[in-house]
């Protein structure tokens, strides 16, 4: 078996395993296991790239993606070592629904890997629908009146998401067909971008705009994110670290994808300017919605939307400045989000609650938790050293260069975020603790070491790094 | 031969639409299920037919699936549900006919208009038109989830819109098998999701009212 098939038997094997076992405790560890073994998995294949056959494609963008992915999977599994313990303990979530859960993180781990190593945009959107629906289960798994309201709704929108993706699917075949021939050849991506230029404008250009609606609804793009705050803030909150940090990643790797087939095409529509639109709304509309959040995991989530609109938009943009900008943000953006999830988790466990007028003064209640929060919402609102505001720095230089108008926009929407954050992390860092619900193990390994590489990030980013980013963001266009 | 090939397709397709409308109207849960039976049988008669003009045997599977799935599975089970929850004979109430009616001819409009002028240089003709009527059922599909309140209409509402990526798909000549039997089976998955969720809902809210589901929204920001 090739190396990729082992990557993709672990989270499989192991999500079978994960449904057999009874005892949560064990499952979690070997949540963990499969997890570390998936990372591993993951860097010997970046490592050693195989050849781009129908079937798989690994390149300098999914390889980035990839190892980001296989990284933070793993120190989820971690935090939910931890995290599974409280929420057993206070009876929140029975062992049978432990074990649900614990098999339905390696099938969205699975479901992930599959979307990013594939060459084929029929297989990618079978994986982006497994890891929807999985989401859609763990997001109701507590079954509260929020819960289920959250994943229905998540489950209809996300529907008619990977519906619209599957029309565009369909139409880049029928596009493909009179040029690439009947048959397999005319879905596998690397086939498609080589003999793109002759196939029919018109079709591509629709296309593209089906699955950038499709897609785009599992990025958060406006209009279509309504169901993305919910899904945060209902399901699990190791669950809600990897939405944010990962599968949004998963979806826009698709649309850039798509977005690669198309601009190799010289008459069909060139896609920066509305990636630029779409981006830049959302973030202009994630910003002003920041400021009337009462709900501490609603509050990052809407803070997801905007980081996601910055990526779009930076990849909108283009060229090798911006798309280096657009890479890096995703990698820092993923790393700080999921590092506040863990944070955040932990002082809902704490206070008893997710209102943020119930989360108080955690400095003085909970020093190295709050203050391990503090630090990374600073790094999320792009102050420096953290490797956010690097990356945000580049974006908006490199746009007032090109763009100056653009440029202001683009400033303004950041400043609106980090004033509705700034107000936020005061009353959540300082002021008067509220009373504690219970004590709470904080599982801060994960945390410190995603903080740890972002400020480190930030300072200093490793020759190999910054070269693998560079190839990637050149491949881009 | 030719014409006759075309003139079947395009037949079973537009019938299909046709049938949308009578979902978008249909208010009564009970034939709203048998409506939509209705469109699934047409859905297999169209794949088996293309499965006989493209000479695909593959496509005879998927028409199969189908047939098995959403003509006899699906249905009976949803009746079965809403016989359970006692809202068999119930009158939901549709937004409003008259504008969504409208609505849907303007959708039917737009997505003829823009497949057509869009692929008017392809060679195949069969699959352009095909496109056309199957982006009107995915449409109209669309329209029916937002009108709809109630759990049971918009499972169906969404189905209906499977319905009409199916026979896009379907549609493309040669299209790989992969993802023919991927939709079929995810729609087996998505029918087992909602299905477990609409039980859920029965059981905290003993309504499968969508508009229950957003009561419990106060209060939170």
């Amino acid at each position: 078996m090739s190396l990729v098939g082992l990557l993709l038997a672990i989270p499989s094997a192991a999500a079978l395993v994960l449904a057999l076992v009874p005892d949560w405790r064990l499952a979690a560890r070997l949540n963990v296991g499969a997890s570390a073994a998936s990372f591993l998995m993951v860097l010997a294949v970046v490592r050693d790239p195989p050849a781009a056959g129908p079937l798989v494609l690994i390149d300098g963008l999914n390889s980035i993606v990839l190892v980001l992915n296989g990284f933070v999977v793993f120190t989820t599994s971690l935090f939910s070592a931890r995290y599974v313990v409280h929420e057993a303990a206070t009876g929140r979530l029975p062992p049978l629904r432990l074990r649900l859960y614990h098999a339905l993180y390696q099938v969205l781990a699975f479901a992930m890997t599959l979307a990013l190593v594939t060459n084929n945009l029929g297989v990618m959107w079978v994986a982006i629908e497994i890891a929807t629906l999985t989401t859609v289960v763990v997001v109701g798994l507590y079954r509260t009146h929020e819960a289920i309201e959250a994943a229905w709704k998540y489950f209809m929108l996300g529907s008619v998401g990977i519906a619209l993706a599957l029309f565009g699917t369909i139409l880049v075949y029928v596009a493909a067909q009179p040029v690439v021939g009947e048959g397999q050849d005319g879905m596998i991506w690397s086939v498609l971008v080589g003999k793109v230029a002759a196939f029919d404008p018109g079709l591509i250009n629709l296309a593209f705009v089906f699955l950038l609606l499709g897609y785009g609804t599992k990025v958060g793009l406006t209009p279509l994110n309504a169901w993305l705050p919910d899904a945060h803030a209902e399901g699990p909150t190791p669950v809600s670290a990897v939405l944010s940090g990962l599968l949004l990643n998963v979806a826009l790797y698709a649309v850039l994808r798509v977005k690669m087939l198309v601009a190799a095409h010289p008459d069909a529509l060139a896609p920066g300017p509305l990636l630029m639109a779409a981006g830049l709304a959302s973030l202009l509309l994630a910003g002003v919605m920041l400021y009337r959040r009462r709900d501490i995991k609603r509050l990052f989530a809407y803070s997801s939307i905007e980081h996601m609109g910055l990526m779009v938009f930076a990849f909108g943009i283009g060229g090798p400045i911006a798309n280096f900008a657009g890479l890096l943000h995703m990698a820092m953006h993923a790393l700080t989000k999921s590092a506040i999830y863990f944070a955040v988790g932990a002082a809902a466990q704490a206070k008893g609650s997710q209102r943020l007028s119930d989360i108080t003064g955690l400095t003085q209640s909970h020093p190295a938790l709050g203050w391990a929060l503090v630090a990374a919402v600073a790094a999320i609102m792009g102050m420096p050293p953290a490797g956010v505001f690097m990356s945000e720095f580049l974006l908006v230089t490199s746009t007032f260069a090109r763009m100056p108008a653009l440029g202001v926009a683009l400033a303004v929407s950041l400043l609106l975020g980090f004033g509705a954050l700034a107000g936020k992390l005061a009353g959540i860092a300082f002021g008067t603790p509220s009373p504690d619900a219970g004590p709470v193990k904080v599982a801060y390994g994960p945390i410190f070491a995603h903080l740890a590489l972002v400020f480190v990030a930030g300072v200093w980013l490793p020759p190999a790094i910054a070269d693998a980013l560079r190839q990637a963001a050149a491949a881009l266009g | 031969m030719g014409n006759l090939v075309f003139d079947i397709a395009h037949l079973l397709a537009g019938l299909q639409v046709l049938v949308s409308f009578l979902l978008l109207y249909q208010d009564r849960l009970g034939a709203l299920i048998r409506v939509f039976a209705l469109q699934a049988v047409l859905l297999a008669l169209s794949v088996a037919w293309q499965a006989y003009a493209q000479d695909a045997p593959h496509l005879y599977v998927t028409a199969a699936i189908a047939l098995i799935f959403k003509v006899l599975i699906i249905p009976v089970a949803l009746d079965r549900m809403v016989v359970r929850l006692g809202i068999h004979r119930q009158v939901e109430t549709v937004v409003s006919v008259g504008p969504t009616m409208l609505a849907g001819i303007g959708l039917v409009g737009l997505s003829l208009v823009v497949m057509l002028r869009v692929t008017a240089g392809e060679a195949d003709a069969l699959a352009r038109e095909d496109l056309a009527f199957a982006l009107s059922v995915v449409l109209l599909g669309l329209l029916m989830m937002i009108t709809r309140r109630n759990a049971v209409s918009q499972i169906i509402g969404f189905m209906s819109l499977e319905n009409g990526l199916i026979l896009a798909a379907a549609g493309a000549r040669g299209m790989p098998l992969v993802v023919e039997i991927s939709v079929a089976f995810s729609v087996l998955i998505a029918f087992i999701v909602i299905g477990s969720f609409v039980f859920r809902i029965r059981e905290r809210f003993d309504t499968v009212d969508v508009d229950a589901l957003e009561r419990f929204r106060g209060g939170r920001g």
